[in-house]
């Protein structure tokens, strides 16, 4: 068979979504299904004094309409929906339940639940629910909530939840500032962001006809997570419990929470012995489903006269929103040993606040926490470049880590041990694929001639950190879990192989990776294996998919578990062809007898025998069998390098990204084909943090564009073709050297573009654009700028 | 009300409410779940079907304003034998699907692109797909699919 392993092989997942055959979420159904019509606050802060669901009630269709204090009297919850990670022990956390009772805290909190018999009816009906609302102060922003005046809940007299510091050396942090030559300091806004998954989150809870079991149908990314944290809160027993992922449109941490929901369907269906469906709509998943970003970041870097770095200190100030969801307030800390990026800091310090909002809430959003680092860094590197008067990437070559040498398990400032990494190289590949020299050369000839279309070029060294997670390390940081990840592989009697995932896919084709690592394992045919996954029932251990962990943990769980099947097979094979275990050789998917090229079994023949039983070793268990959990003994540490090439019109301030570069190290690839499309999505989703997209509040806390009309998501015209290419720097963290790739675009790209923006405007003076870089914004910038150096006696 | 359409080529026939989309006709009635629903403000395209030879947002119509109609679904662009479209082979081939979810809109849409403008430039290709939205490619690898569909035709 030929390899396998590293090939572009096609995906398997590919023909039944292309051919409509793919079955999400809201596309199943099943009969006497009640669909749920959510009656959502229209007010971010509010006492509710009263629901009318009388007319609501007598709706053709209607089946029932509850209140939330109706479902509370119930008894439907065991505990309020679950935050995993307390990040301190005295953080702040109110009761957050799947309905409002009293009190609602953002707008889209559900006051009542509709059952009716079809989708535009539970709407309808939702619809005639009256709620009196006496308004309360709205906390619309974090600076609302930094300034204290008004109070996101009441009861809690604050609106800070916690305050979590890393500063390894205090004292050295303040010589290093002390000391410094230069000190930058830059302040950024991350913008709240809509994930906007193409398929809207939907739930369909079936109870089962005898024995009181639930299958929940759920659009999640954490369908093992789910079930472990829906039985801790509704009080069903785990065993009760089979959650299935179906296809699931995409994810983007969007889908990684336990939602209001799930928990109305699973408990509804419990109690009303009926199926129990919902599909949030589009515009709805502003307020149902939780939102990215949301940071304000001081970054402040202390540097000696050559511009190299002494010290890093950084703090953010993070918007929880309304509730502490999933894991709300552990994003920013997921970014907080990134704050150094890929250089050399003998000092450090990071400390973050967060604080309650009335506003939808935050939780992962591709890159959770490392995209916010990375700006924060990469955007006062050029900075500094600046001051110190060096080119970008010459800052960056005199303070990498290792000079920008190879290294490996080096412990840096924040404390970690990167894995390994190779950093020059990566960055000599980028400028070179970007022609970086005739950029510059385009650039200060549109600027020489007063060219309208300014050029900008912005690069962004990154580094981030995946392979979540050794569980001890997660314990450090106070995480509710465990970070490992379960594989099982199968021979079954035909000679086929049955792969079964912990992690559970959205688009990422594990069932192709997968099936390329077992079949490069077992000399496998890849069209022979089968991937199972998404279904409590027929995977029963996972910790499933975020923090771009699956290969990384998942994939490796299962290489490992093929390593098991091999050692087995060894000791079967040495039995039934009389020989020593030392002395056969395993190549191709058959072991042989050294010396004797004609002694040998096949795998799949030894998997028959291990099937029948008949002639094992004294002892042996039957069947090849074998799972492996795998507990990462560290992190892994993806690098690269992005170069950005904007064009601003200077009349109109319009930003056009006319060219990318990006470079990435995820160390050995398994399927290049598959890291590129994740590479490319990431990107995207970068620049349109950069270039569009935010959810916009005013000031009562009402989100201004929650439809796919106002909120940006980039079209096809908006972001340019991508150059890629790679460097190798196998990771250290695992057997297959593998890093992980899902999130690494979007952590290398907003920085890029919005120093490509810089890049273009410096001769304006301008040093910095907020996000999103809209035409109106550096427009302005531009002109005002320009009016300034006039009013300032101009040059 | 009853409306009747012809579905890859099949008669088809549902009693839907007047103010029912055709989406949700060809989706809950006719059960050809293939087409999805990305939005509510006809911005997606993930619901692009082709209705007498044109590509049309299924979500921006009534059921009722489609009877009589022809109308393809991603359900019909295989041959019976199960053989992919040629649309559907280059963005298999590219590489150009990620989820899946956008995937039956722009397959429909890029197809009935391709009818129009046989050979497109990639700004063509862009421009031509504008309507639809992926959240998962970064459309790099729909516009070479595209590309390669055409390049294949
Ligand atoms: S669902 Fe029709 S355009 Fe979005
Ligand atoms: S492939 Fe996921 S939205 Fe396009």
């Amino acid at each position: 068979m030929t390899a396998v392993m590293g090939t572009p092989m096609k995906r398997k997942e590919d023909p039944k979504l292309l051919t409509g055959e793919g079955k999400f979420v809201d596309d199943i159904h099943v009969h006497g299904e009640l669909w749920m019509g959510m009656v959502r606050s229209t007010m971010a802060h509010a006492k509710i004094n009263a629901i009318d669901t009388a007319e609501a009630a007598g709706m053709p269709g209607v089946h029932s309409v509850f209140t939330g204090t109706q479902l509370q009297e119930m008894g439907l919850w065991a505990a309020p929906l679950p935050c995993a990670w307390p990040v301190t022990e005295d953080m702040l956390n109110p009761p957050h339940f799947p309905t409002a009772s009293e009190v609602v805290h953002h707008v889209g909190d559900i006051v009542a639940v509709v059952l009716a018999d079809s989708r535009y009816r539970a709407a309808d009906a939702a619809e005639m629910v009256v709620v009196d609302y006496e308004p309360l102060p709205a906390v619309a922003s974090i600076e609302d909530a930094i300034a204290g005046e008004k109070l996101a809940h009441a009861g809690l007299g604050t609106n800070k939840a916690f305050h979590w510091p890393l500063i390894p050396d205090p004292d050295a942090l303040e010589a290093a500032f002390a000391n410094a030559t230069h000190v930058v300091k830059g302040e950024f806004v991350q913008q709240r962001l809509i994930p906007a998954a193409m398929e809207p989150r939907g739930v369909l809870a079936i109870p089962s006809p005898a024995g009181g079991d639930i299958t929940l149908y759920t659009s999640t990314q954490v369908p093992h997570i789910l079930k472990v944290m829906l039985a801790a809160t509704t009080g069903i027993s785990e065993s009760k419990l089979r959650i299935i992922a179906p296809a699931v449109g995409g994810g983007f941490g969007a889908k990684l929470n336990v939602n209001p929901d799930e928990s109305l369907a699973v408990t509804l269906a419990n109690k009303l012995s009926r199926p129990v469906r919902w599909t949030e709509t589009r515009s709805e998943a502003a307020f149902s489903t939780h939102q990215g970003r949301g940071q304000k970041q001081t970054m402040e870097i202390a540097a000696d006269e050559n511009g190299k770095i002494l010290g890093v200190r950084a703090h953010i100030d993070a918007d929880m929103g309304a509730y502490m969801m999933l894991i709300t307030p552990g994003v920013p800390l997921l970014g907080s040993f990134l704050y150094t990026g890929v250089y050399d800091v003998p000092a450090f310090g990071f400390t973050c606040d967060g604080y309650f909002t009335n506003l939808t809430p935050t939780d992962a959003y591709r890159g959770a926490g490392r995209p916010e680092a990375s700006y924060a860094i990469e955007r006062v590197m050029d900075m500094l470049s600046y001051e110190v008067g060096v080119t970008p990437e010459e800052i960056r070559r005199r303070n990498y880590l290792a000079g920008g040498g190879e290294f490996e398990n080096l412990e840096v400032a924040s404390t970690l041990v990167f894995d390994s990494g190779n950093y020059s190289p990566n960055l000599d590949m980028a400028l070179d694929m970007a022609k970086m020299a005739e950029l510059r050369a385009e650039q200060q000839r549109r600027r020489d001639a007063g060219d309208k279309k300014q050029l900008g070029i912005g690069l962004c060294t990154y580094v981030e950190i995946c392979g979540l997670a050794p569980s001890r390390a997660l314990a450090g940081l106070n995480y509710g879990a465990g970070g490992w990840e379960a594989g099982t592989v199968r021979l079954l009697p035909t000679g086929k192989v049955e792969v079964v995932s912990g992690s559970t896919p959205h688009g990422q084709g594990h069932e192709t990776a997968w099936s390329q690592i077992v079949a490069d394992k077992l000399g496998i045919d890849p069209a022979d294996i089968t991937v199972l996954h998404s279904d409590t029932a027929i995977s029963p251990l996972g910790m499933d998919t975020y923090g771009s962990r699956s290969l990384a943990v998942g994939g490796v769980a299962i290489a490992m578990a093929c390593d098991k099947v091999i050692d087995k097979a060894r000791l079967i094979a040495a039995h039934q062809l009389e020989a020593n275990p030392d002395d056969l050789d395993f190549e191709a998917g058959r072991f042989g007898v050294k010396g004797s090229p004609d002694k040998g079994l096949l795998i799949q023949e030894i998997a028959f025998g291990a099937f029948t039983a008949h002639n094992l070793p004294d002892g042996m268990e039957p069947n090849l069998n074998e799972q492996m959990i795998f507990d990462p003994p560290n992190f892994a540490f993806p690098f690269g390098t992005h170069v950005a090439v904007v064009e601003v019109d200077e009349d109109t301030g319009e930003t056009e990204l006319i060219d990318y570069i990006a470079i990435d190290d995820c160390g050995n690839h398994v399927n290049p084909l598959i890291i590129e499309g994740q590479v490319h999505g990431g990107i995207v989703q970068g620049v349109a943090q950069a270039l569009y997209e935010g959810a916009e509040y005013d000031a009562e806390g009402n989100c201004k564009n929650p439809s796919l009309m106002d909120y940006l998501v980039p079209s096809p015209t908006e972001v340019p073709n991508i150059q890629t290419g790679y460097t190798y720097t196998p990771s250290t963290s695992n057997p297959l050297g593998v890093k992980g790739v899902g999130e690494a675009g979007t952590i290398g790209s907003a920085a890029a573009v919005i120093n490509a923006i810089c890049d273009a405007l410096r001769p304006h003076g301008i040093t910095d654009m907020s996000m999103p870089a809209t035409p109106m914004k550096v427009w302005k910038a531009i002109n005002s700028a320009d009016s300034t150096a006039n009013n300032g006696g101009g040059q | 009300m009853q409306v009747e359409t012809t579905v890859n080529g099949k008669a088809m026939s549902a009693d839907v409410e007047p103010r029912t989309l055709l989406v949700h006709y060809l989706r809950d009635e006719l059960e050809l779940t293939g087409t999805n629903v990305g939005c509510d403000t006809s911005s997606c395209g993930a619901c692009t079907v082709h209705i007498d030879g044109e590509s049309v947002k299924s979500c921006t119509m009534l059921a009722a304003q489609a009877r009589g109609a022809e109308i393809t679904t991603i359900e019909g662009m295989a041959s019976a034998d199960g053989t992919l479209h040629p649309m559907q082979a280059a963005f298999m081939e590219c590489h150009g699907l990620q989820c899946g979810y956008c995937t039956p809109g722009m397959v429909m849409a890029a197809s009935s692109l391709l009818k129009e403008n046989p050979n497109p430039t990639e700004q063509e290709v862009r421009e031509g797909l504008e309507g639809n939205l992926c959240r998962c490619t970064g459309y790099h690898n729909i516009v070479k699919s595209v590309l390669t569909a055409a390049g294949g035709a």
